[in-house]
């Protein structure tokens, strides 16, 4: 995959001038999908920013044909339309567009038990980690710390929970994780995903300006500082083989990572942190790399 | 061809011959033998339908809503807390005009934890857009799930229906069914015609996004006018289906049952409805001058039938296996919102599965027979409850 061969895709995704907030990396996920996807897809979206983002009746911002469903339903949603399409022998690929609460809080029941029937769809979860289209509302996604309205004063007490890991431990056929810092990456993860059938998710990394308070030019910049830092870590699972990708590789070492310090202060939600603070959130982040970097080892390509 | 079946294999028996393409649910009793039996005759091969095992209720009904979206024709049933779980899905299935069809087998909410039968759990998706039935028998049960596809799938309808059946009285009793034929079936219920909006991939279309609040009471409105349609359809549907397969069943929105020259009626829906005949039978003996009108549909609500039959009596008495707790008898206070000035005495039994006799509606119609006659009846703007073992 190459950028111009990604902008050659004839699907744009979204149209420009849409509701989206300046900066929101929905679009930015959505306009990949859209090229990767082609016309060859119906989209399921649950309730969240994406709600608001495919625009206001008659019109509608998202060029795929989309079924906007209740917050827990999605992948039950798209099972359905899956099992239409099935019996009536059409062909397409059905994706769910969710939000981290729609997946992994009030949808987690209906994503776990899809993953386990091995539906053939594909769920993206573009992670903003909180309930942003509500108002910047702690979900099961959001950083340990981090200030939201519901954590206001001393930031969530609870651990991020790791959608990624959980479904690939319903032993899906492909899971990954993505960033909107490196579109190419998710545009390659979207395609081999294409290629593999039954239920495949991939996590998408997805800073979110207003929610996590930093400048709206900045999304990329912020995305990008996630992974140089090592705070999200690009790997995919593809039947049965575990690898982290190439933009990853270099931060296993981690004497190459920015420090953490770098991509915190660039959030306001992080701006109450004490220096013992940024001290844990990196030891977490060691503890997750030492995590990763296991999995790999005994998931990892079979060495001749 | 006639067999002796219980409720739930007839409501089986009813979505194969109708040829059902999605089948989804999550066991609850005592709703479960429905989906147990379809998943037989699914693996068996019997029926060539999707059968997906969900997580919950919630999951099943989103599930059959994403395939009927896309076309295909569905079936989910539930239960009580089963259909409370399902809540959200039901009323975005109704605002979005699919034809889904469900079978609902009655039965008590908790706590207490009960698993017999009231109307209560059904009766809570009366405002949703559902179209709701109450069967009285094994027969109807079949007779009805059947007819639900035809009704739903009509263009001048386009709206769900659930099909109640009380849990265990019909779910888990056995009566001789008689069954048309499948390839009789087919010639009167055609293939679910392709709706307007069907998503297709290639095709950019959006189905529920944002609108602006003028559309959204737009769409109320003519869910509302295509439930009022529904009446003459289920009419013609039942009679259509009468006069072709001869199953013996009550057609239309309401049962009338000996209600020439009545001067009070009863009113019930339901299984127990049998045992209420019973009791007008036996007070026709004494010389009371008692009828019974049957509520086959709550949803849409038999207006103009009820109206013409309450006009024509000295009062009327509603058998509730419902409350309104803060109010009184859901189906009675339905009745009394239309009778004008026809006296409506509300009396609530049965909750919970708790058993009436018709010895004991005897004893309640003959009660308000005696109490309108003694001038009693201004009382009756509060609901009785029939509880003879509280003193």
């Amino acid at each position: 995959m190459s950028l111009p061969r990604l902008a050659q895709g004839k699907n744009r995704g979204v149209m420009p001038g849409n509701p989206a907030c300046a900066g929101c990396p929905h679009n930015i996920g959505l306009r990949v999908m859209g090229r990767v996807l082609g016309t060859n897809s119906i989209l399921v979206v649950p309730a969240g920013c994406t709600s608001i983002i495919s625009g206001f009746y008659p019109r509608s911002s998202l060029t795929f044909p989309v079924l906007h469903v209740p917050f827990a339903s999605a992948p039950a949603v798209a099972s359905g339309v899956r099992a239409s399409m099935d019996i009536k022998g059409e062909e397409g690929v059905v994706v769910v567009w969710s939000g981290d609460g729609g997946a992994a809080d009030i949808g987690f029941a209906t994503l776990s038990a899809a993953a386990v029937r091995n539906e053939d769809i594909l769920v993206v979860v573009s992670d903003n980690e909180a309930y942003m289209n509500t108002g910047v509302q702690a979900s099961g996604t959001t950083t340990w710390k981090a200030l939201t309205t519901t954590s206001p004063v001393l930031g969530k007490s609870e651990e991020k929970k790791d959608i990624a890991l959980i479904m690939m431990f319903h032993k899906a056929p492909y899971v990954a994780t993505a960033s909107v810092a490196f579109p190419l990456d998710f545009a390659e993860k979207l395609e081999r995903a294409l290629s593999v059938k039954g239920f495949r998710l991939i996590h998408l990394h997805s800073p979110c300006p207003p929610g996590w308070r930093f400048d709206a030019g900045k999304t990329a910049e912020v995305a990008r500082l996630a992974i140089e830092s090592g705070a999200w870590i690009l790997w995919e699972y593809s039947q049965g083989t575990f690898k982290i990708s190439p933009q990853s590789r270099p931060y296993a070492d981690k004497t190459r990572r920015k420090p953490i310090a770098e991509y915190l202060k660039l959030q306001g939600r992080f701006s109450h942190l004490t220096q013992e603070d940024v001290a844990e959130i990196e030891r977490k982040v060691d503890e997750n790399w030492r995590l990763v970097l296991e999995l790999e080892r005994i998931y990892g390509p079979q060495k001749p | 061809m006639k067999k002796v079946l219980m409720g739930s294999h007839a409501v089986a028996e009813a979505v194969r011959r109708a040829r059902v393409e999605v089948i989804s649910a999550y066991p609850i009793t005592p709703q479960t033998v429905i989906v147990e039996k379809l998943a037989e005759m699914v693996e068996r091969g019997e029926l060539k339908a999707k059968y997906v095992r969900v997580e919950s209720e919630h999951s099943a009904l989103a599930v059959v809503y994403g395939s009927s979206a896309s076309g295909a024709r569905v079936f989910t049933a539930t239960s009580s807390h089963g259909l409370l779980y399902m809540y959200e899905m039901l009323w975005w299935v109704a605002n979005s005009r699919l034809p889904v069809v469900m079978a609902v087998a009655t039965r008590a909410i908790g706590p207490p934890w009960n698993i017999h039968t009231d109307h209560i759990d059904a009766l809570t998706i009366r405002d949703a857009g559902w179209i709701i039935g109450f069967a009285e028998s094994v027969q109807e049960a079949f007779d009805m799930t059947l007819q639900a596809y035809k009704v739903a799938e009509d263009r001048r309808v386009l709206l769900p229906v659930m099909v109640a059946l009380d849990g265990f009285i019909i779910s888990h009793t056995s009566e001789p069914v008689v069954m048309p034929e499948e390839k009789e079936v087919a010639e009167w219920l055609p293939p679910r015609e392709p709706l307007p909006f069907r998503l297709e991939p290639g095709k950019p279309f959006a189905v529920g996004n944002l609108g602006p609040d003028s559309v959204t009471m737009e769409l109320r409105w003519n869910s509302w006018r295509a439930a009022e349609r529904a009446k003459s359809v289920i009419q013609e549907v039942s009679v259509e289906y009468e006069k072709r397969f001869s199953t013996g069943t009550p057609t239309g929105l309401v049962e009338k049952y000996k209600v020439d020259g009545a001067k009070y009626l009863a009113i019930s829906t339901g299984a127990w409805s049998g045992d209420v005949k019973e009791a007008v039978d036996a007070l026709r003996e004494e010389g009371y001058e008692v009828g019974l009108a049957r509520l086959r549909y709550m949803r849409p609500f038999p207006r103009e039938e009820l109206q013409e039959l309450l006009s024509s009596v000295k009062a009327a008495v509603v058998l509730d296996r419902s409350v309104s707790i803060g109010h009184m008898g859901i189906l009675g206070s339905e009745v009394k919102s239309i009778a004008g000035r026809t006296p409506v005495k509300d009396v609530i039994a049965g909750l919970g599965g708790v058993d009436v006799s018709y010895e004991d509606f005897a004893s309640i119609l003959k009660g308000a027979v005696e109490e309108h006659e003694a001038g009693l009846s201004s009382e009756w703007n509060v609901a009785e409850w029939h509880m003879p073992w509280v003193t």
